[in-house]
């Protein structure tokens, strides 16, 4: 049991590294990619050479920003075939679809284009190369749908049926897969604040610029840019925040519950907006899960179904079973213990399955299949021995989210500020205070999004598909040992080449920091 | 950054699209500058993944200790139906 944790707890430890490494790369990527190709539109329509010039040093941080990232996803698909073997054997075609589109046409639709945005200059007509510039950033979004379509239906399993006899999910409805209102709403919130990030990194870098007193003229026009966009990518970014609490709301509630430190839900519920959870806090005693807060009345009523008068339930309320209608009925919901029932239900005819087909028996093997079909939804509540292993980290949870949105609160205040100067005071922007919050908001952007994605998943333990499969089950039969040793293996390469990486990207950003980028030095 | 083709300082295109695309290729990576260093990182990494980390520590287990489908299947069945 100990081996089987540390194997369960290694393994998450590694895909966790190797997560969050790679969506260090990933955001700027997109935000980046949109940023050069709005730069070399203006370029085009004003044909400034400054412009040009502007867009090319851009297009360079890109470039070296795309390379590092390079491959850093690939390490994750190892790690399902040698450490989740039963979660990626369990997922069947659902996961291999999206991937391998996204490999297929995605990657090489960047790559293409990559080679004729930093090849092309000479060679290609200007409509064209801007065409390729756009066409980069439309395939990197490519690539990011198919990969948030996977994740997607991890958080909310849909269009498929499971065939015990291949003990694979398979997809029935390639379009209920691809285009789930949770994948959708994923995709849009990755991107957008992908946009953000983008914006903050080119904003941060121009201060860094204003910092050594030179090339104001480029750091206007970069922030200028950056900044709408960063605006606009920010109050999108927080509209389709909206809706994934809608969506968490309707097919993930436990993590809504986890994400807010509610454990007794109420109508009208408020939202926590800044709090300090009790440490000392169990499930079934009666203390304030708070230690302070500050709420919005009927915040988390309007936030979950766009409705301040209705029910959001609570942690201790899910595992009950219970709901309240707006007008304070008592609703029955299929309680924790009625689900870990149902699931063990769906094992044991799992196992009558198994014996039947050893038997050949066609027979029983139908009928055990049908009574796994009933129960199937809660197949991963089976392997429960009480409705507590169903909860989430809560204070990981709570506190990554709260980490998400105040930081989102403070990036809005920020690019509207960054606007109000270029605009109204530009002769300000090489105030020290600018320069102070643009360097600031480059390692707080980075908090933020990956605060983002460990709300994402973190909220959705104990499942590593919701309902189906618990974490515990899907990892490999291997020794925790064997984790171990290509855990630190990784960090050691992949911390080694992040440092070369971005020792790279400095060095470019100071070498031009010492010349006049718009005069063409 | 790339710079002036000097095997083409005229900037007239070489006939036929496939001449094109190799010129763009071939004289975009003769060209490069910073790229000579990320393409060493970037062939260094692919290099460490594919023929050490995927060789050595992360096979593929169920395609490597079962020879066909069926018995992948009939393992996951055994390991889920198992839990530990």
């Amino acid at each position: 049991m100990n081996d089987l944790l540390s194997t369960v707890d290694w393994s998450r430890g590694q895909f966790a590294l190797t997560a969050i490494v790679h969506w260090l790369f990933v955001p700027l990527t997109i935000g980046l990619s949109l940023i050069v190709a709005i730069m070399e539109s203006v370029w085009l329509r004003t044909r400034s050479e400054k412009w040009k010039r502007l867009t090319k040093f851009w297009m360079l941080m890109f470039g070296i920003n795309f390379a590092c990232g390079v491959a850093t996803g690939i390490i994750l698909e190892f790690e399902f075939g040698t450490n989740w073997s039963n979660y990626s054997w369990f997922v069947g075609d659902i996961f291999g679809a999206p991937l391998a589109i996204e490999g297929i046409a995605a990657f090489f639709l960047e790559s293409t284009f990559i080679a004729v945005m930093f090849f092309g200059w000479k060679r290609v007509s200007p409509r064209f190369h801007l065409a390729a510039t756009w066409l980069t950033a439309v395939g990197v979004c490519l690539s990011a749908y198919w990969i948030l379509v996977a994740n997607a239906w991890m958080q909310s399993p849909v269009g498929m049926e499971f065939d015990p006899a291949q003990m694979r999910n398979v997809m029935v409805s390639f379009a209920d897969v691809a285009l789930s209102p949770v994948a959708v709403n994923k995709f849009f919130h990755a991107v957008f604040s992908g946009w953000v990030l983008g914006a903050a990194f080119v904003i941060g870098v121009s201060c860094w610029f204003l910092r050594r007193r030179n090339n104001r003229e480029f750091a206007r026009k970069s922030m200028t840019v950056a900044a709408l966009v960063g605006l606009a990518g920010i109050v999108l970014t927080m509209w389709t925040g909206d809706g994934s609490a809608v969506q968490v709301a309707r097919v993930q509630p436990m993590k809504l519950a986890a994400m807010e430190g509610l454990y007794d839900g109420e109508i009208g519920q408020s939202l926590v907006g800044f709090g300090i959870l009790d440490p000392s806090k169990e499930r079934t005693d009666s203390k304030n899960p708070m230690l302070m807060e500050i709420s919005i009345p009927k915040g988390l009523s309007i936030l979950a179904n766009h409705d301040p008068n209705t029910f959001v339930p609570g942690i201790n309320d899910l595992i009950e079973g219970k709901s309240l209608t707006p007008d304070g009925k008592v609703v029955n919901t299929v309680s924790y213990a009625e689900r870990i029932e149902a699931g063990k239900r769906a094992q044991e005819a799992l196992r009558r399955y198994d014996a039947a087909a050893r038997a050949n028996d066609s027979a029983a093997m139908a009928a055990a299949n049908e009574d796994l079909k009933a129960d199937f939804r809660y197949f991963g509540y089976g392997y429960l021995d009480n409705p507590d292993e169903a909860v989430p980290p809560v204070a990981l949870t709570f506190y990554s989210f709260r980490v998400m949105v105040m930081g989102g609160g403070y990036l809005l205040l920020f690019f509207i500020a960054v606007l109000f100067l270029v605009y109204r005071k530009p002769e300000h922007i090489g105030n020290k205070w600018m320069i102070f919050f643009g360097l600031l908001t480059i390692p707080v952007v980075w908090l933020v999004s990956e605060s983002g994605w460990i709300v994402a998943e973190m909220g959705r333990q104990p499942w590593v598909i919701e309902g189906l499969l618990p974490t515990r089950a899907a990892v490999s039969a291997i020794p925790a040992s064997s984790v171990q040793l290509t855990f630190w293996m990784f960090a050691v390469v992949f911390f080694g080449l992040l440092a070369a990486e971005i020792s790279i990207m400095c060095r470019e950003i100071s070498k031009a920091s010492r010349k006049d980028i718009l005069a063409g030095e | 950054m790339p710079h002036q083709d000097k095997h083409n300082p005229s900037g007239t295109s070489p006939d036929g699209f496939f001449r094109r695309v190799v010129d763009l290729y071939a004289g975009g990576f003769r060209e490069m500058t910073v790229g000579r260093r990320l393409w060493a990182i970037i062939l260094i990494k692919l290099a460490v993944m594919f023929l050490v980390f995927k060789l050595f520590f992360f096979p593929d287990r169920l395609r490597e200790e079962y020879d066909n489908d069926a018995d992948r299947a009939r393992a996951v069945r055994s390991e889920l139906m198992n839990p530990r």
